[in-house]
């Protein structure tokens, strides 16, 4: 096995410790949230898409690396752009009572 | 790799790591989704300007980031609250479906006899991204109802399934051991794609989101082995962090369903026949409607009221109504509270972000663990567009679908109203043993149009 193999292995093994190890106390209402959240990370395949997309250079490749970009560009933007319309229904959270109400009662 | 572009894929990965530590505590949920995004966009703006674009590449690039901007911010921006689920769905097999295609076009680089370490990842990509692809479509159609949401078996589909997995290893094979040639990984492709729809066919409608989450873990790792074919650092952390926390995930979920992941993956086979049976042998049981006065009076004149919200509450957007109805009971010193099942409506959370869009209050949500043993004391439960949450054949049934899975022991309570558009069974696509409890009164109609009445009604009580 080459050096940057390895490295790379090294690194696989340590994210997957931090994947786990991160969210491992979320609470059930967060796990659709957290769910769209990773899955807008996972959009990080954009990078790969870019890079065979720039080089191009015949049809095949150009139809494969369009293709790429597209699906990957929905997944990213679409991704965190979904998760934050979720989310944003979480900060009403305190108390917001009409005085009447809290007085009658 | 140089030195910028390292340094800024390690930020990247920091951030990334802490988004997803916010991601999981509700009060920085939210900020923990921009600290993903930054890293992203960290990462993405390192990345340009090392590429070497041809003339032909500049302009797919170009098109292919508008045409997918355009279409992920509609798609997000556009979508109803009740059809997210089946949104995140879409954007999972858009993930994977890039992570395939960019092995595809790797592998093409790479020639007829690849290095075992490169051919390796990229065969893994090509499968799992596929599986993944072809998966959360299925998923998709299940959610948005353009198929039956009920698990499809036909006889002989374990047998299916086998051979397409034998096929696919035997094209894997092939491609590494004998000639890596467009025909093979073609083929494994098609495979692959076949197995995505096959392995998501017998599961039902109502585990969907822990299928997506499966889905979205697969997608994670075909990424990270993307990034082993590119040598990314960035693909490689990123997609391996998703495949780690998205499995957990995964886990946790079904957990929350009181079931193993194996029994929501493969729990259809063998079982529906007996279930839909048993369903069949019930129709035409009478059951107790009531009018909408006879139950404002109940109401209103009750100590203590548990909510039970479902998927029909979010479907007939009636968490204002509902609110307003518990508005008016409190008034009248009635104590209302709401229980939240870690499954209502389509996904984990979903009761608790509808209604608090309602404003009702925090303390008021109760989570199951929570209530349950206070449903003895309530005169009234409302069930409003639940189902399979207080079915009590969950408890009573073996081999239904849903057996084992812990409810909302509604069936408690003193007095039971179900509200509910029809006697159609839920998602699970099984009878409810409760709507025929000599205890339970049921009230046919919208839920939003019928909480309305109720609360005018009750105003007048």
């Amino acid at each position: 096995m080459n050096n940057e193999l390895l490295n790379e292995l090294t690194f696989f093994v340590l994210a997957v410790f931090v994947g786990i190890e991160v969210i491992s106390k979320v609470p059930t209402m967060l796990h659709t949230p957290l769910m769209s959240g990773t899955n807008a990370i996972h959009g990080i395949i954009l990078v790969g898409a870019l890079l065979i997309a720039a080089g191009a250079n015949s049809p095949v490749t150009i139809v494969l690396g369009l293709l790429a970009v597209v699906l990957a560009t929905t997944n990213v933007v679409g991704g965190f752009v979904v998760t934050d319309r979720m989310l944003e229904m979480f900060k009403g959270r305190q108390t917001t009572r009409t005085p009447e109400a809290t007085k009658t009662k | 790799m140089s030195t910028v572009l390292t340094l800024a894929y390690l930020l990247a990965a920091v951030l990334f790591i802490l988004g997803l530590k916010q991601l999981s505590s509700p009060k920085t949920a939210r900020n923990g989704n921009y600290t993903a995004a930054v890293g992203m966009v960290i990462a993405l703006a390192a990345t340009v300007p090392q590429l070497r674009f041809t003339s032909a590449g500049a302009i797919i690039v170009l098109i292919g980031v508008v045409i997918g901007a355009a279409v992920g911010t509609i798609g997000a921006r556009q979508v109803k609250m009740t059809a997210i689920p089946q949104m995140v769905a879409l954007f999972n097999g858009a993930g994977g479906g890039a992570a395939a295609l960019v092995a595809v076009a790797e592998l093409l680089k790479f020639g007829t006899h690849p290095a075992f370490s490169e051919a390796l990842p990229s065969v893994f990509s090509i499968v799992v991204g596929s599986v993944s692809f072809a998966g959360s479509l299925v998923a998709f159609a299940k959610l948005q109802e353009l198929m039956t949401g009920t698990p499809i078996t036909y006889p002989g589909q374990q047998l299916v399934n086998g051979l397409l997995a034998a096929a696919i290893i035997g094209f894997v094979i092939a491609v590494l051991a004998i000639a890596s040639i467009p025909f093979s990984f073609l083929a494994l492709m098609l495979l692959a794609l076949i197995l995505g729809v096959a392995f998501v066919l017998p599961i039902g409608g109502a585990d969907m989101p822990v299928v997506i989450s499966l889905l979205n873990a697969f997608t994670g790792l075909a990424v990270a082995a993307s990034g082993f074919t590119l040598n990314n650092f960035a693909l490689i952390v990123a997609g391996t962090l998703v495949g780690a926390s998205g499995s957990l995930l995964t886990k946790l979920m079904s957990d929350a369903m009181g079931r193993s992941l194996g029994n929501v993956l493969f729990g259809a086979f063998g079982q529906v026949q007996k279930t839909t049976g048993a369903a069949a042998g019930k129709e035409g049981r009478a059951v107790r409607t009531g009018s909408i006065e006879d139950l404002a009076t109940l109401l209103a004149y009750s100590r203590r009221v548990i909510v039970v919200p479902g998927y029909g509450l979010a479907v007939a957007q009636a968490q204002h109504a509902v609110r307003e109805l518990a508005d008016l009971l409190e008034k009248r010193g009635v104590e209302v509270s709401y229980a939240i099942h870690p499954v209502a409506g389509r996904m984990p959370g979903h009761m608790n972000v509808l209604l608090a869009e309602a404003n009702v209050p925090y303390e008021q949500l109760k989570e199951m663990d929570e209530i349950n043993d206070e449903f003895k004391d309530a005169d009234v439960v409302l069930v409003v567009g639940a189902n399979d949450v207080v079915n009590p054949a969950a408890r009573n049934t073996p081999g239904s679908p849903i057996y084992g899975m812990p409810i909302l022991n509604a069936d408690q309570a003193k007095t039971i109203v179900f509200m509910k558009r029809s006697m159609r069974p839920g998602f699970a696509g099984i009878d409810n043993e409760l709507m025929y409890d000599p205890k339970t009164i049921m009230l046919f109609g919208d839920a939003k149009d019928s909480l309305t009445k109720l609360a005018n009604a009750v105003k007048a009580a």
